[in-house]
């Protein structure tokens, strides 16, 4: 199964774990990404005026790249999974947006919405399956308590991401399962990081990692993985003796058995 | 050629501020048939009527229309006019021109055009139209209740004290419904049961009132005044004649586990059991899911037990078929599911309870014997949050978009037992408005919040967080003051939204009564009738109409049982005469049209008939006019156009598009 992948820029370089790992884990469970060409950055926010065109459409071109091939588009990063699914869903019931986002286009055929869009996790909940990821386990990670961050970008608005139930998930909790460790369940699991306001205001995001973080220790974690190169950057920066923090692909390399075989990044 | 009347009504400034009503009544006189036209300021008065009957009467009439509101409001009482004056009542055809017309246009002339229309396809109906006659049917002087909660035990001991039969038909094991499981209520604070089980007795004793526990209305047929109902008696596995409710089986069942439906799954029943102390009818019913007997075929420990030997494991499901004249529904409410709340982690913690699951802790029966205690360590709470509006009053579709109504009152009775039987025991509430409307209600909240020191936060909740050392952080906003609060509890109680109760929706099937987005039924008129369905003969008690509470619903229960009797004070009924017909000349017996009818009144027979001079016996469609409701399927379905419907006959409703085209 080819899939069309769409890394983003934080990817390409301070996140480089998220990226590698996942597609070491791709090929050892029988999927492959297939990079998008001349890929652009995503924008990092979902930009919400309604009359805000020109911002879209990276994940438009990403969208209608992937349309072409007839293949579904996968992320990793919560941030461009966030951007792209909603511009995917402005486009497909949104008429002034598609229309003027056509507009600038100019395609052979206009797009309106039909690309897929999966986040890595959902590719390996619904399509591989989390069954079939514990049979290719090599090395389970038995013992180990693990905290699934979620932070907000994933879950919210609930209607258009369609993750999961935004208060009370459970897809990366049945990933960790999958991996043979003991997920934790914690209160601020889907709690908010923060985001860009630690550059504005580090104190306030300081605050809101720290209850995160006591919270998952409090409950018994041994670590958190999380999907989001901002949330991983905010827990580490802004808690003290707080918990390792991973992205979740390199657990899932390191089970799989195919961790060696990424360059050290 | 008839001779036809028009009578153009004001309805005070309603019609005449956007139709000119004069011109209507100009108009209407250049139509075919029409002798007569005059407008009026009110139709419907005495004097307006009366204008009516001399004109019949004068210029000899044979026909009439009345261009006033829809026929739903006033169709009655103009054909009762004509009748006075000698004219057959079907005569009489309405032309709508206030709801249809005035009162959604706003343009004078456009407006009055559309009168104008309206009144000429009225005109050329009653040019069709011709005497009809209604028939009679019998009304079987026993009534139907569908529920026994205190609606119903309500509605049915009024119907009995008239003198008429009742039947009480219950889904549980007994009769008592919502009410038996509340601790105390408002605003008196006296105890539910205490209340309650004397009418349960009253009910249970009642000579006319027969209860059937356990059981579930399985079809409805017929109709108002003789209707056909299957009750289906589930197997209770005790003999309810011989057992003598000495609960020594309940005693020694070894199956335990079972939850307690009555207690909310809060603790655990044996698999043989009454849902309570005070049930009735007192005779257990065995859980076959739970029961060792059934699930493995060994055990029988209550069999052996009973004394009375009223235990019987071969014991079927049995079918009633009884007849009524009069059905009441009265099938409550529950609590909703809190699946799409999971902020306030009603599923993550064991210290976040819902308030019927506070009524049964309160209770000196429930699963902690009236002692408040968290049920994840048994400890003494000090800190409890209310959080009102759960579900109720939701904008998105996660809730209900009204107001559960009593949930304000509750709440308030629920923080002030807390303060006053722990004193020691500080109790916060989020709310959004309190509302408070009804006898005692606003002197009730206000004893709370002044006399026993209740905090009242105007904020909605965003979160409850389960803390690793076993609180509840629960975070909210307070809105006068414009801050966030986090607040430390030992237990969350959530002011659940009630809906109808599941299955509603079947039985409202069965019934052909109507029923809203929210599965609450819906009255004949929002305001004038509001405990009939719009479906003759069904009438509506308690909360399956609306979120109530207990005053309310006996009120009605009384008002459902009033009409109720109304109708089975009756010997016999008048049916609607505009009933199907078939041409048997037209009829080639295809039975499309007994496969719509959802009446069943279409059946077929082999008749001989004379076509042109050819005599041959042919299978022929038969409506039962007692059957037929005229709902009018039969005829747009019929391929060979045989069916048709008096009063509204094709060649009338044709005329009708004619006149509107022309």
């Amino acid at each position: 199964m080819k899939y069309s992948y769409y890394p983003g820029c934080t990817l390409k370089n301070k996140a480089k774990a998220l990226d590698v790992y996942a597609r070491a884990s791709a090929k050892a469970l029988g999927f492959e990404l297939e990079e998008i060409k001349d890929w652009q950055c995503c924008g990092g926010v979902y930009p919400l005026g309604s009359d805000e065109i020109a911002t879209k459409l990276s994940s438009v071109r990403a969208l209608n790249d992937a349309k072409e091939k007839q293949q579904d588009l996968v992320t990793l990063c919560s941030a461009c999974h966030h951007v792209i699914k909603r511009v995917n869903d402005d486009m497909k019931n949104v008429e002034d947006i598609r229309t003027r986002a056509n507009n600038y286009m100019k395609l052979d055929e206009p797009y309106a919405g039909e690309t897929t869009v999966l986040h890595f996790l959902e590719v390996l909940r619904d399509r591989v399956g989390f069954d079939t990821v514990k049979e290719k386990v090599k090395n389970p990670l038995t013992g180990k308590k693990i905290g699934a961050y979620y932070g907000c970008l994933l879950l919210r608005p609930g209607k258009i991401l369609e993750f999961d139930n935004p208060e009370n998930p459970k897809i990366m909790e049945d990933f960790i399962r999958a991996l043979g460790a003991e997920p934790v369940i914690y209160p601020y699991r889907n709690e908010c990081c923060g985001g860009y306001i630690s550059l504005k205001e580090k104190e306030m995001s300081g605050n809101m990692c720290g209850n995160i973080m006591e919270s998952a220790k409090g409950f018994g974690a041994d670590l958190l993985i999380t999907a989001c190169p901002l949330c991983l950057y905010n827990l580490n920066a802004s808690t003290q003796d707080g918990l390792p923090v991973y992205y979740f692909t390199e657990l899932l390399a390191e089970a799989l058995g195919v961790k060696e075989e990424v360059a050290q990044v | 050629m008839q001779r036809i009347g028009v009578f153009v009504c004001h309805c005070g400034s309603n019609i005449a501020a956007t139709v000119d009503v004069k011109k209507v009544a100009e108009m209407a006189l250049l139509e075919p048939g029409v002798v007569h036209a005059e407008d009026y300021q009110y139709m419907c008065s005495e004097a307006g009527q009366e204008k009516i009957i001399e004109a019949i009467r004068e210029k000899n009439l044979t026909g009439v229309v009345v261009c006033s509101c829809s026929p739903r409001m006033h169709e009655t009482t103009f054909r009762k006019a004509a009748e006075k004056a000698g004219l057959n009542p079907y005569m009489v055809e309405i032309a709508n021109i206030r709801e249809h017309c005035s009162w959604i246009h706003k343009d004078m002339e456009e407006a009055t055009k559309k009168a104008v229309i309206l009144t000429r396809a009225a005109i050329a109906k009653v040019n069709l139209n011709t005497p009809l006659k209604p028939g009679e049917s019998r009304v079987t002087k026993r009534a139907l209740v569908i529920g026994g909660g205190i609606a119903g035990i309500q509605t049915a001991l009024d119907i009995a004290d008239a003198g008429y039969e009742v039947d009480i038909v219950e889904r549980e094991p007994s009769i008592g419904g919502r009410m038996s499981q509340l601790d105390k209520t408002f605003p008196t604070l006296d105890c539910s049961a205490c209340i309650l089980t004397p009418k349960m007795v009253e009910a249970s004793a009642h000579e006319k009132i027969n209860i059937y526990t356990y059981s579930e209305v399985e079809k409805v047929s017929g109709f108002v005044g003789d209707f056909t109902v299957d009750i289906r008696k589930k197997a209770r596995y005790v003999d309810m004649d011989k057992c003598t409710g000495c609960g020594v089986c309940q005693e020694k069942c070894p199956s335990k586990k079972a939850p307690s439906e009555f207690n909310r799954g809060l603790n655990t029943r044996s698999a043989i059991y009454t849902p309570f102390a005070q049930a009735i009818p007192n005779v257990p019913v065995i859980d076959t899911d739970s029961c060792i007997k059934f699930k493995t075929g060994k055990c029988g420990v209550c069999s052996k037990v009973c004394q009375a030997g009223a235990i019987d494991y071969t014991q079927k499901d049995e079918i009633v078929s009884q007849k009524y004249g009069a059905i009441v529904v009265a099938t409550g409410f529950d609590t909703i599911k809190l699946d799409n709340y999971d902020e306030y982690a009603y599923s993550q913690s064991k210290d976040v309870i819902t308030s019927l699951e506070l009524e049964r802790i309160m209770n000196a029966a429930g699963p902690t014997k009236g002692h408040l205690e968290r049920f994840s360590d048994g400890k003494a709470p000090k800190e409890m949050v209310f959080i009102q509006c759960v579900g109720s009053r939701c904008a998105d579709d996660r809730g209900k978009p009204y107001c559960s109504k009593i949930c304000c009152m509750y709440t308030a009775k629920h923080a002030m037992l807390i303060r006053d039987k722990y004193p020691d025991v500080n109790v916060t509430v989020f709310y959004i408005d309190v509302r408070t409307p009804g006898k005692n209600f606003d002197e009730f909240y206000r004893r709370a919040v002044e006399q026993y020191g209740v905090n009242y936060i105007k904020g909605q909740v965003g979160k409850v967080i389960p803390q690793p050392n076993g609180k509840l952080l629960v975070q909210g906003s307070d809105l006068l003051d414009n801050r966030q609060i986090l607040k430390e509890a030992d237990m969350v109680v959530l002011a659940t939204a009630i809906e109808p109760n599941e299955g509603v929706r079947k039985i409202a099937t069965m019934l052909t009564a109507s029923i809203d987005t929210n599965n609450f039924l819906t009255e004949a008129h929002a305001k004038l009738r509001p405990v009939e369905s719009p479906t003759a003969g069904i009438f509506l008690s308690g909360v399956c109409q609306g979120p109530k509470d207990i005053p309310e619903t006996v009120a009605q229960a009384g008002a459902a049982a009033v009409k109720a009797i109304g109708l089975l004070a009756k010997d016999k009924l008048l049916t609607n005469p505009c009933t199907a017909q078939s041409d048997e000349l037209l009829c080639n017996g295809c039975s499309t049209c007994a496969n719509v009818c959802p009446y069943g009144a279409i059946s077929y027979e082999d008749k001989e008939v004379n076509d042109h001079g050819i005599r041959e016996t042919r299978r022929i469609a038969v409506v039962n006019s007692a059957l037929c409701q005229g709902c009018g399927a039969c005829t747009v379905t019929c391929p060979s156009g045989a069916m048709d419907l008096q009063g509204f006959s094709n060649r009338q409703i044709l005329a009708e598009v004619d006149a509107i085209c022309r």
